[in-house]
């Protein structure tokens, strides 16, 4: 009886489909042509089904509540002069293209794949290839860019445009794209509530993700690897970073995670491994950072002395360099039950807890910190003998930047 | 076959030779004579290139002898103190001595090592040597490779009579070989059968350098013990 | 020369310090890399021994060894052996005994652990730290006769280049931290054999750490094959010197 109804229901939702919804398709000897043609003729709701093949159309515009749906990924090329798709309809879906070379103008900023000011707009599963802008939402909301897999190859910061764009967008969900060599992997301004999961952002140019004046959004299991500048986030509240992984940021100016004027925030089980800084913050305040893993970096954190009331729990530091930098003579963060592999203390009631402080700073740090080219004296022996006997009796260091509770074995996260 | 000219050297302040020039012949067998701080041994030492004068010259037969080392071939040096690489036994001395000295042409004159006994004691390490067994072992490493010029600073210091009647002898039979020798020696006595010239230095100063005989006739003293004594208290 | 080299290189071998020193090596090396979980940070513990203690007994071993060699060094210059032969067979054996001492202690541990770029790099730099040390023992005491005198000489000529000169420059740095002197530092660094040999080792080992502007001009000179190629001939030339000079002292020296 069950089984009766539910293919009476799916029947009748077939049916509704045919009778309102139309499928037009696009190709050699199909219904029409060309995409324009397809989306004149086109009415909300209806499907476009385009067939393989090279389409130089140029700047394709939706603008009606359509599923443009590509099968075996056809290639809508832009000639290296036109934004490819342009949505400003809602309820709009763009899926299985391969939209590749795009123009360049930093006037339009031209996308491969572009929203203006629409909502409930799907796109996935493209491969952008070689364009200014991937993926660019302007002024949209609820949209859920997921997926796709985009590539630029732009060389210099000037001439190039990010993977995927959202600007005063808000509710949107980025997940499991790739975005590679453009300036900005992900680039959010004026973004809220929004999700950003399971991305890769690697080798771009600068920044594997930039976010500014974007609230109460979430960033789970993604992967910034080897970009240029690592990530960057500044001016906002409220962010939620879990399970990320921060790697391989090399360079003279290169940060694992560079907060900047970030406060209520919560940072748990992210991986900072084998950046320059781990992470850098500054005037950022009433942050949580808890359960990471530092390793192998050359500073594991840097707080400027504009940060205050922080919190450090739980986290392990594995192998960094330098702990802890910092640039003022006090701090206002606290230190709790991280593990440090430098920390030398005992535990004689076998709590698990050292018995003596763990200062995560050293003097030479300090040092370098006034006096750069100090860096030339890393590892040597006079620098051992300067932190041996600040560690004795600190007079530079800050007093309360300390771990009471260190942990004597590493936490497992 | 050894000639100084002018040769001078100071340490610091101390002139220890002061314009020296000597003339050394084949068959000759010469006695460095002079009190305590003449500057016998530092004359010698020049001639061996160990000390590099300040100014002058020392040629061996005919060659200048500064930077060169080859001329060493053709001498064998008994020092004063014979100092050796103390961990060392006294047959890897001679050994060492052999290898680094030793080609084809030389016939080794092992006379003194059998002379001497040191065949039993060639297992003993140098730093257990007692200092006659050491002057033993330098006597005969001066003789070993057959050299044409022995230079021996006081030789029979520290020896045993019967050992120093030993290398007396051999002293007298390589000089009738026509050896070049240069000895000093502060036992004048033992030099009376073996010395045809005579070096007095006083001060770094040469004083002379006669032949034994016309020594004998200036000072009317057969002795060379009496002659140099009656020089000396002129 | 060979002969008087091997003659040097077995009294070396016999006095067993040498044997000593590597089974030391041997010791520290195997048991750091077996108590460090993570090779790498093993390395960096080396590190601080290669640039500490090579350094230290290298100039020390040889200084007393010179003095000790002094009668061997005098039965030597009234053969007929040139002086050159006798100086440089007195540096080479002690180049080879220490130089074997410090591959078998050191270098075998690392081969096993870290047989890498990393590795190879601080092998050598240890190698070239060994045989400046011992050209640098060479000329202090040649110039040196008193034995007592001459092995204080050596331990503060270390002291210098292990605490001192580093002291100095960090006084410097202070003195002048209006100026722009990452630059500098780069020729600065090649006034301290240590300072250079760490400075390529980290460069190797940590880039991350040595970060900022100085860790930029640092790699773009220390980084390109120019600049490690000045860096081993500027080496090489903390060997070459010391013993041209000494070797020029030593042939008019009085003994």
């Amino acid at each position: 009886m069950k089984v009766f109804i539910l293919i009476s229901v799916i029947a009748s939702l077939v049916c509704i489909n045919t009778s309102l919804a139309a499928v037009i398709t696009v190709g050699k000897g199909k219904d029409v042509a060309t995409i324009h043609q397809a989306i004149d003729k086109a009415n909300n709701g209806d499907t476009v089904l385009v067939y393989p093949g090279e389409y130089h159309e140029k700047n394709i515009l939706i603008n009606k509540s359509i599923a443009l749906i590509g099968i075996d990924r056809p290639v809508i090329d832009g000639d290296h002069a036109y934004e490819m798709i342009s949505v400003a309809a809602s309820n709009v879906v763009v899926k299985g293209f391969r939209v590749q070379h795009s123009g360049k103008s930093s006037l339009n900023d031209i996308a491969a794949i572009k929203i203006y000011s629409s909502s409930y707009v799907t796109i996935e599963n493209n491969i952008v290839d070689d364009s200014f802008f991937g993926i660019f939402a302007n002024n949209a909301s609820s949209c859920t860019i997921r997926n796709n897999y985009l590539t630029a190859y732009n060389k210099g910061e000037q001439e190039s445009g990010n993977g995927i764009h959202c600007w005063k967008s808000d509710s949107m969900h980025i997940q499991n794209n790739t975005a590679t060599g453009f300036r900005d992997g992900i680039y959010f301004e004026f973004v809220t509530h929004s999700i950003i999961s399971r991305n890769l952002s690697e080798k771009n140019i600068r920044y594997g993700l930039h976010f500014m004046f974007s609230h109460n959004d979430t960033y789970v299991s993604n992967t910034f690897r080897n970009n240029g500048a690592g990530v960057a986030v500044m001016f906002t509240h409220g962010v939620k970073m879990i399970n990320n992984v921060f790697e391989n940021n090399w360079g003279a100016a290169s940060y694992g995670l560079l907060l900047k004027e970030i406060s209520d925030s919560y940072i748990q089980d992210n991986r900072f491994l084998e950046n320059t800084m781990g992470i850098y913050m500054e005037g950022t305040s009433r942050i949580a950072l808890v359960k990471n893993l530092f390793k192998k970096n050359g500073y594991a954190m840097k707080i400027m002395a504009s940060c205050a009331d922080n919190k450090l729990y739980l986290n392990n530091f594995l192998g960094n360099s330098f702990d802890v930098g910092t640039n003022g003579s006090i701090s206002l963060n606290e230190f709790k039950n991280n593990y440090w592999d430098k920390y030398e203390g005992y535990d004689l009631n076998r709590d698990g807890i050292g018995d003596v402080p763990y200062r995560p700073i050293s003097l030479y740090s300090m040092i370098v910190e006034q006096n750069p080219p100090a860096m030339m004296l890393f590892r040597s022996f006079i620098v051992t003998l300067l932190d041996k006997t600040e560690k004795v009796i600190p007079a530079i260091i800050p007093e309360n930047l300390k771990d009471n509770y260190p942990s004597m074995k590493q936490l497992s996260l | 076959m050894i000639i100084a000219t002018n040769v001078s050297k100071q340490f610091g302040k101390l002139k220890v030779l002061d314009n020296i020039s000597v003339n050394c012949n084949k068959g000759e067998c010469i006695a460095l004579i002079g009190p305590n701080g003449s500057g016998k041994t530092t004359f010698i030492k020049s001639i061996l290139g160990m000390v590099v004068p300040d100014s002058g010259f020392i040629t061996f037969n005919g060659k200048n002898i500064i930077h060169d080392w080859v001329y060493r071939q053709h001498i064998g040096y008994m020092p004063q103190i014979g100092r050796y690489p103390e961990n060392m036994t006294i047959g890897q001395v001679i050994d060492m001595m052999k290898d680094i000295r030793h080609n084809s042409t030389t016939v080794l004159d092992t006379d003194l090592i059998e002379a001497f006994n040191l065949d039993k004691l060639m297992q003993k390490r140098m730093r257990t040597l007692s200092g006659g067994t050491r002057q033993k072992v330098s006597a005969s490493l001066a003789f070993l490779f057959n050299p044409d010029v022995l230079i021996l600073d006081e030789p029979t210091a520290g020896l045993d009579p019967v050992a120093s009647e030993i290398l007396k002898d051999k002293i007298i039979a390589e000089k009738k070989k026509g050896k070049l020798v240069l000895i000093t020696s502060h036992i004048l006595s033992e030099l009376d059968d073996l010395v045809t010239h005579v070096i007095y230095m006083n001060e770094g100063k040469l004083q002379f350098h006669k032949s034994i005989e016309k020594v004998r006739t200036d000072t009317g003293e057969e002795k060379l013990s009496k002659a140099i004594a009656s020089i000396m208290s002129k | 020369m060979q002969k008087i080299l091997k003659y040097v290189v077995v009294d070396i071998l016999r006095s067993r310090i040498v044997l000593a020193y590597t089974l030391f090596l041997l010791l520290i090396s195997f048991s750091i890399f077996n108590l460090e979980d993570n090779p790498e940070k093993g390395l960096l513990s080396l590190l601080n021994l290669i640039l500490f203690i090579v350094p230290l007994i290298s100039i020390i071993f040889s200084t007393i060894y010179f003095y000790n060699s002094s009668e061997f060094i005098e039965l030597m210059v009234s053969q007929p052996i040139k002086r050159k032969s006798i100086w440089l067979s007195l540096f080479g054996g002690l180049a080879v005994s220490l130089g074997v001492a410090f591959f078998v202690g050191a270098g075998i541990p690392i081969l096993i652990y870290q047989p890498n770029i990393t590795g190879f790099l601080m092998i050598i730099a240890g190698l070239f730290l060994s045989v400046i040390f011992i050209a640098i023992a060479l000329l202090s005491s040649v110039i040196t006769r008193d034995k007592a005198k001459g092995i204080g000489i050596a331990i503060l000529l270390w002291l210098y280049f292990a605490v001192i000169f580093d002291g100095l420059v960090l006084f410097l740095l202070f003195q002048f931290a209006d100026y722009p002197l990452e630059k500098v530092m780069v020729g600065i660094s090649s006034l301290n054999p240590i300072d250079l040999s760490r400075i390529l080792i980290l460069l190797q080992l940590d880039v991350s750490a040595l970060m900022g502007y100085t860790g930029a001009v640092f790699k773009d000179f220390f980084g390109t094959a120019t600049g490690i190629t000045i860096s081993f001939s500027v080496l090489i030339l903390w060997i070459v010197i010391p013993v041209f000079l000494s070797l020029r002292k030593f042939k008019s020296k009085d003994l």
